[in-house]
């Protein structure tokens, strides 16, 4: 995510009631509501039949869709099965990169967040040389492509064995490694960006009257930072957990084509290219790669709006 | 192929052996769950134990740079070194040996392949960015008028959630195209079949449309984004300012015209700005949908093609410097508007 104007967000005003109408603007405005509710209906659904489609076809029987529409499916007589989802779940690679997506986003998304919460409580709360120039620098940063990043560090990871095949002491993964590496550094910006703009706003005396009792930045951090940002912090977590788990291009580079580490996205491109005759199988396995974001996206989404617009809307 | 095959082949196989899939990847689970978090925590903790170790004087100038170090760290290794070698690199020749001042630019620029993905680009800038705006613009107004707002907008946003891989797989099956004499599948030529009598079209081979059937995935996942941010400003819009100018006879039309946009237009720069990033560094839908073939290249692909398929370094950190080089101009703008509002505070 790459939003650059600042200001936390501010409460949307209550709308007044609308004044009492004429009988006469009462009926033209009913009638432009129904034409009105018309068009936001077609337009939502126009919107949601991809999807829908998807979602039909990956329950009908195996060759089923390559002769018919997945319309058909909803006239009767319905044959619906799991098939699909037993094939895909069973046999290919999906399972473990479903386990590999986790492995990758979990600390993808805890490592900038608790780096990010660090710089930002410095870069809100303390005096020191160069900080609106650093902060400034890294609001420019957003914009930067990450491909401009990729060369150096593609021979910087082979440079220090952290290429997919390789393990760690400890029995890690090195591509494990390296995919948290980069993500730390990409999402980085970002996350400092939305906490110091939250932080900032936190109030002052609160941090001084605990100063004055003797607590020490690390306590003020974690007992009252914290506690206080985790609107914030839970914006974060999402956009930077849904970021990781639906990225493509920074696992291709630095996990490549290692089943051991690819994440979902990874296996089902790969799916894409190989199951070409196979299309059912398809339906079934971009559904298990959403099936997550979705519970994180339907279960989360009021912080996740709200960390989008503080990092957008002008107050 | 083969994959397919090995698929059919294991087809009986119903359940996930998860019990193995843990054991197997039992160092990196502890990692994972215990590792980095204590690692985290570890070293606040640990620093601030070391600093408290200093004189008194100097704590307050070396505590910062404990709280901002690894930050810098990881931003100065994943983003500002290799940013600065690309820039490097792109003046030297395919080995990275010898300097050749704007050769590999000249080569790079005067090659068809990418001149198609400049002009791509150029595409996915003006119709990606537009009809984004466009269409967020016309849900946010329109959804803040029915009594279902709240579910119209959960729907419209969901795309936001899943990946650009998904999303095209998605839409794989609207743009399913198959011979006139059998039954469509595809979402869009059915209904270009059954209810207007056409022919079926080749949505993603065809290069005369091809493009702009792959900006639209984009334009389908990115509207809910701009639409939830621009509802937003929208709210923030007095009611009294829109019911004065009702009073004043203005109709809705005039009102939105000469109200409510003049006063979006902040938030509609931001969120266009942040799709003009976005449409630079499209990469997941041509990858996954057409790799680029059928003149659908667009600039980032053709950059991970040169540095993967093709092996060349030379060519590859030219065409991220080009990607940089369309950047700046949005960077320089967002830097602005930055300042402008900081200084409002």
């Amino acid at each position: 995510m790459s939003v650059a104007t600042a200001a936390p967000p501010t409460a949307p005003p209550v709308r007044s009631a609308p004044a009492k109408l004429r009988w006469s603007e009462r009926i033209s405005a009913g009638v432009s509501s129904a034409g009105l509710n018309v068009a936001v209906v077609a337009l939502t659904l126009a919107w949601i039949v991809p999807t829908l489609g998807l979602l039909i076809n990956s329950f009908r029987q195996g060759g089923a869709f390559n002769t018919s529409g997945w319309w058909t499916a909803l006239a009767p007589p319905f044959s619906f099965t799991l098939d699909s989802y037993r094939a895909v779940l069973g046999a290919s690679d999906l399972a473990p990169s479903f386990f590999n997506s986790f492995m990758i986003t979990i600390p993808a998304t805890l490592i900038p967040t608790a780096i990010a919460a660090f710089a930002a409580y410095a870069f809100a709360w303390m005096k020191f040389w160069g900080r609106n120039w650093i902060f400034l620098a890294l609001v420019g940063l957003l914009a930067v492509p990450l491909q401009l990043t990729f060369i150096p560090l593609l021979t910087l990871a082979v440079k220090l064995g952290l290429n997919s095949g390789n393990t760690l002491p400890g029995g890690l993964n090195a591509g494990f490694l390296a995919v948290w590496i980069a993500h730390t550094g990409y999402g980085l910006p970002f996350a400092i960006y939305l906490l110091a703009n939250f932080f900032r706003v936190l109030p002052t005396d609160l941090f001084e009257s605990a100063e004055i009792d003797g607590a020490g930045p690390v306590t003020v951090f974690f007992r009252l930072v914290l506690p206080l940002s985790v609107p914030a912090l839970a914006s974060l977590v999402i956009f930077q957990f849904l970021w990781v788990w639906n990225d493509l291009l920074v696992a291709l580079i630095y996990v490549g084509g290692t089943p051991e580490v690819a994440p979902l996205t990874v296996t089902l491109t790969n799916l894409v290219g190989s199951l070409g005759q196979h299309r059912e199988y398809l339906t079934a396995a971009a559904f298990v790669s959403m099936i997550v974001p979705l519970i994180v996206f339907f279960t989360l989404q009021r912080y996740f709006v709200r960390g989008i617009l503080a990092g957008s809307v002008k107050g | 192929m083969d994959g397919s095959l090995g698929l059919i082949a294991r087809l009986p196989a119903l359940e996930v052996d998860w019990g193995t899939l843990v054991s197997v990847n039992l160092p990196t689970l502890l990692f994972v769950v215990v590792g980095v978090p204590l690692a985290l925590v570890g070293y606040i903790v640990g620093a601030d134990v070391l600093v408290r170790r200093l004189p008194k004087r100097s704590q307050p100038s070396v505590r910062p740079w404990v709280w901002v170090g690894p930050a810098i760290l990881f931003v100065g290794l994943i983003l500002v070194y290799p940013m600065v070698g690309t820039i490097v690199r792109s003046f030297f020749d395919r080995h990275g040996d010898k300097f050749i001042g704007l050769d590999n630019f000249r080569r790079v620029l005067t090659d068809g392949g990418v001149l198609i993905a400049l002009r791509n680009n150029v595409y996915w800038l003006v119709f990606y960015t537009g009809l984004v705006l466009i269409f967020g613009l016309l849900l946010a107004v329109l959804a803040d008028r029915v009594r279902f707002e709240k579910t119209v907008k959960t729907l419209i946003f969901m795309p936001m959630a899943i990946s650009f891989v998904a999303m095209s797989i998605i839409w794989q099956f609207v743009y399913y195209y198959r011979p006139p004499d059998v039954p469509q599948t595809g979402t869009l030529n059915a209904i270009l079949v059954n209810i207007f009598h056409g022919q079926p079209l080749t949505w993603i081979q065809d290069p005369r449309f091809n493009n702009f059937a792959l900006i639209f995935i984009g334009v389908w996942g990115a509207t809910g984004f701009a639409m939830v941010i621009l509802s937003a400003a929208l709210k923030g819009i007095p009611a009294e300012l829109l019911e004065a100018a009702r009073v004043d006879g203005a109709n809705e039309m005039t009102i939105f015209r000469r109200v409510i946009l003049p006063l979006m237009m902040p938030t509609i720069v931001v969120v266009g700005t942040t799709m003009v990033i976005f449409a630079l560094k499209a990469f997941d839908v041509v990858y996954v949908m057409t790799a680029g073939n059928y003149n659908t290249d667009i600039l980032a692909r053709r950059m991970y093609s040169e540095l993967y398929s093709a092996g060349n370094y030379a060519n590859a950190s030219a065409l991220a410097v080009v990607l940089l080089l369309a950047v700046v101009p949005v960077l320089i703008f967002n830097l602005r508007q930055f300042r402008a509002v900081e200084e409002r505070r």
